[in-house]
């Protein structure tokens, strides 16, 4: 938030790139990124001879590479990117590169603040951990998925300890899976790790766990639950805590566990649970009857439910609201309509503590609360252009291309960062003009 | 016009598979029981019953049959007779049943049936044998006693969430190395990772990036011409199938599901378009979405050969030359008997293709390929026996005087290739894509 107070909020609009130039300029260019701020835009341009090199608000960076990928801002604004140069994958920061070369390198992951960048990578043939340049120098036969601590300081993959030969399906049930810390595996393997999580104070690590075939726990730091389940869903820690919640199936069907204990009803699904910000309140995606989706706050599922889907629950600021995506078809039952798009069904929308909005969209993004948690606001798409949407009303301009509007930390204007007619523009509008 | 091929005393022979034969040395007949018992609460030992005692013994499933047909009509082969075999006495003994009978029971569930639900439609009652043997197959897993190569399979699935044990980062090699070869092809392809937003996630099946790329590469080149917007995940979910639906692991199933449809909606895409897999289209609309909890698809799924029909009826792609081989078409069960799109891959067949030739009998009457089913993962030890009990499908082809035989689905190209090759048929196997490609208008902006 401190630094979102820093943002640029008085100048109403500043037209910062021509995207359609860029287009004629060069053969090809990709995907566009946006700054958090809105200052810059960046894109993957192709040259004439097959290579690859970025442009970030019109400055091409003369370097070119065979292959280029995972463009990312961090808040303060440096600019990320992998890149492939003579069979050798490096990380570049503002055009300077880590030290340290990769046969791969991927799952680029930022701590929050941004400072501090981790990625897996493969060299000489295993694998691991890169941590803002220091690569891990434990590396395993395989690695995959990567947590990076909020205080940014500590990473933890998912490995295989062991190698085996192909087919080998009782090696395999001994359990050649674990997960490393800084480097360090856990002395425990299992047959399956899942959903590595660090902790909020950043000194714990949990997983879900398949201790065989058949018998599922959540694994902290290593040791298990004793409860062991037919099936869990990721561990998530609570604020301020190391008390853990997850989803687990009994007999009964899927409820929710805390410390390894069911604490919740049972549901024919459960899963993306949420703490809100200050850690008393629980929402999670549910199942209340076979085909109908809903939230469940503290184990209170919304009055609504719909046929499709529900996206992960988000809180206001505050902690009393929640709202999700929620799509709906109206004839759900039927597999043709239900598998293909015909008119009235897979329709996006919002709801909000379980109403939702009037109207239903193409596609909607997660939504956005205002710092004061009383207005709600969501990036959707109608008739092919994207559009604002606040509180259910659809704003007046539709855009080409549109990033998840910022509120201003007075949430009395928001930061509008679009395509309009092949130029990308940051706007600050206050809301009424939405 | 029987081909000849002698099949007395079970051509095969003894088949030795350590996922069965070593696994049911761990079995005693109180741990079997205590396991059944427990699976058929969960199953509802009701419907089962039902199943099982509505059957009056008619014996029409056995001429629907390609097993029982392709073993000159043994009995042991009749579908019915393979839930006498298994679930009749799991049902009758209440689980109390022996070793022995539980690695004959895998046997007959994992290799003897292709979960094709032909014979379903020709019993007086409708009976899912399917369901019935996909029972018996979950209850193999829960004690541990699947075949060797489905069992790694599902174990791949449950590591990787895809079926070749594709590493994260050879997942995203293989992308950008496709792009690259698809260079060779048109000008300036692109093979979008991560495009949020995206019309279209295109998904693939796990032997495409292991041992099949270029039709990867080849996907690349329809979408960029027809002027697709679309998308591939460079995380988990980017695979659509699902073994761990066939090796009775739900558990499994479930994840790789969720894995999917949750990429598909973290990159806000409107749709999914699924390659050329059978087997993966019934696991996200029937089984695995259902074992979530989902009566369809979070997100709207379309099988490729339905992709491809739109496409030509649309005019997104235009045909240059038409294949002027003589081609015939396999139905693949899941997409056709299971979703209907028949009369949609006969539009695009016609569209591309020069001389069609009918497989008799067709559409939903089709012959399996007797690879679905999870059968052609239970790998080498039963390929034989595979090929030898679908012998129809042989005469069927045969019969067709088609040099080519057109299958939208991995399994059923695998395992007609197969089929091909034990028959000396002299024919050979092509997806939709592949002739799509050679035969398509490359428009001018496209060409090199």
């Amino acid at each position: 938030m401190n630094q979102i107070a820093e943002w640029d909020w008085d100048t109403k609009e500043k037209y910062i790139a021509d995207i359609n130039e860029w287009r004629k300029k060069f053969p090809v260019v990709r995907g566009l990124v946006a700054s958090d701020d809105g200052e810059k835009i960046a894109t993957v341009i192709q040259t004439e001879d097959n290579r690859f090199t970025t442009c970030v608000n019109g400055d091409v960076w003369e370097e070119t590479f065979e292959r280029l990928w995972s463009l990312k801002f961090t808040p303060d604004n440096k600019f990320i990117c992998l890149t492939y140069k003579d069979y050798e994958w490096a990380l570049a920061v503002d055009k300077e590169f880590w030290e340290d070369r990769f046969d791969s390198a991927w799952n680029l992951t930022l701590s929050p603040d941004g400072k501090n960048i981790a990625i897996n990578v493969k060299k000489e043939e295993s694998y691991g951990v890169s941590l803002n340049g220091n690569t891990w120098e434990n590396r395993f036969v395989d690695a995959r998925d990567i947590a990076l601590s909020p205080d940014g300081t500590r990473t933890a993959t998912l490995i295989q300890t062991k190698r085996l030969k192909e087919g080998d399906i009782f090696g395999f049930q001994e359990g050649i899976w674990t997960v490393a810390v800084d480097g360090t595996p856990w002395d425990k393997t299992f047959v399956n790790v899942w959903g590595v999580t660090f902790s909020p104070d950043s000194k714990h690590v949990a997983v879900e766990v398949r201790f065989n075939l058949y018998d599922y726990t959540i694994a902290i730091d290593g040791k298990t639950w004793e409860k062991v389940y037919n099936c869990v869903w990721e561990p998530l820690f609570k604020p301020d805590s190391n008390d853990i919640i997850a989803p687990v199936k009994t007999s009964d069907g899927w409820t929710l566990a805390i410390n390894g204990q069911p604490v919740w009803d049972t549901y024919v699904q459960l899963w993306n649970q949420r703490f809100s910000p200050d850690g008393r309140r629980i929402a999670a995606i549910v199942a209340p009857e076979y085909g109908r989706w809903t939230i469940a706050v503290d184990n209170i599922p919304w009055n609504n439910s719909w046929s499709d889907a529900v996206l992960p629950p988000i809180f206001s600021p505050d902690s009393k609201r929640v709202a999700a995506v929620v799509k709906e078809s109206r004839n759900p039952f039927h597999m043709e309509s239900a598998l293909h798009n015909v008119e009235g069904n897979n329709r996006y929308s919002i709801a909000v503590d379980g109403t939702p909005w009037p109207g239903d969209f193409e596609m909607v993004w997660d939504p956005i609360f205002s710092p004061g948690s009383d207005k709600v606001l969501a990036k959707v798409e109608k008739n092919g252009k994207y559009f604002i949407a606040i509180d259910g009303r659809i704003g007046k301009h539709g855009y080409e291309a549109l990033w998840n509007p910022v509120f201003s930390p007075d949430g009395e204007k928001l930061l509008i960062r679009c395509v309009e007619g092949g130029r990308y523009y940051r706007r600050v509008v206050p809301i009424h003009e939405i | 016009m029987a081909l000849a091929v002698k099949q007395k005393e079970k051509a095969w022979g003894k088949v030795l598979d350590a996922g069965l034969d070593e696994t049911i040395k761990k079995l005693t007949p109180e741990k079997i029981e205590q396991v059944i018992k427990k699976a058929l609460e969960k199953m509802g030992p009701g419907r089962l019953k039902t199943m099982v005692e509505t059957c009056i013994h008619c014996g029409l499933c056995s001429e629907a049959c390609h097993t029982y047909l392709s073993n000159d009509r043994d009995p042991t082969f009749a579908p019915v007779a393979k839930v006498k075999q298994t679930m009749w006495p799991i049902l009758k003994n209440k689980g109390r049943v022996s070793p022995e009978f539980i690695r004959r029971a895998a046997e007959i569930a994992y290799t003897e049936c292709n979960l094709c639900k032909r014979c379903s439609m020709y019993c007086p009652f409708g009976i899912d044998m399917a369901y019935i043997i996909l029972s018996v197959r979950r209850i193999c897993h829960l004690l541990g006693v699947t075949p060797l190569y489905l069992q790694d399979t599902a174990h791949s699935h449950a590591v990787t969430m895809n079926q070749m044990w594709v590493k994260q980062d050879d997942w995203i090699d293989t992308l950008q190395w496709q792009e690259e070869e698809t260079r060779g092809e048109i000008k300036n392809p692109i093979i979008p990772i991560n495009k949020e937003g995206a019309d279209i996630m295109y998904s693939v099946i796990g032997p495409e990036p292991k041992f099949q790329a270029h039709l990867m590469g080849q996907a690349a080149v329809i979408m960029n011409v027809a002027g697709i917007d679309w998308t591939y995940p460079s995380f988990d979910g980017w695979d659509n199938s699902d073994m761990a639906m066939y090796s009775g692991d739900h558990e499994i199933m479930g994840r790789v599901k969720r894995a999917h449809f949750e990429a598909a909606m973290k990159l806000k895409v409107k749709k999914i378009v699924m390659g050329e897999c059978g087997h993966a289209f019934r696991s996200i609309y029937d089984v695995g979405n259902r074992w979530l909890g989902l009566r369809m698809p979070p997100v709207p799924v379309i099988h490729a050969i339905q992709f491809y029909y739109e496409l030509l009826r649309e005019g997104r792609i235009k045909i240059k030359k038409k294949f002027d081989k003589p081609v015939t078409l396999h139905d693949p069960c899941n997409v056709i008997r299971g979703r209907g799109l028949h009369e949609m891959a006969r539009y695009v067949t016609n569209a591309l293709c020069e001389d069609f030739r009918e497989m008799n009998p067709n559409k939903e009457y089709n012959f399996c390929c007797n690879a679905g089913g999870g059968v052609i993962n239970c790998g080498p030890p039963w390929t034989k026996k595979r090929v030898i009990s679908n012998r129809v499908k042989a005469e069927q082809m045969k019969a067709t005087g088609a040099p080519i035989v057109i299958t939208p689905c991995h399994n059923c190209h695998s395992g007609i290739e197969d089929v091909i090759k034990y028959y000396k048929l002299g024919m050979h196997t092509k997806f939709f894509s592949q002739i799509i490609v050679e035969v398509m208008e490359i428009p001018e902006k496209f060409k090199l």
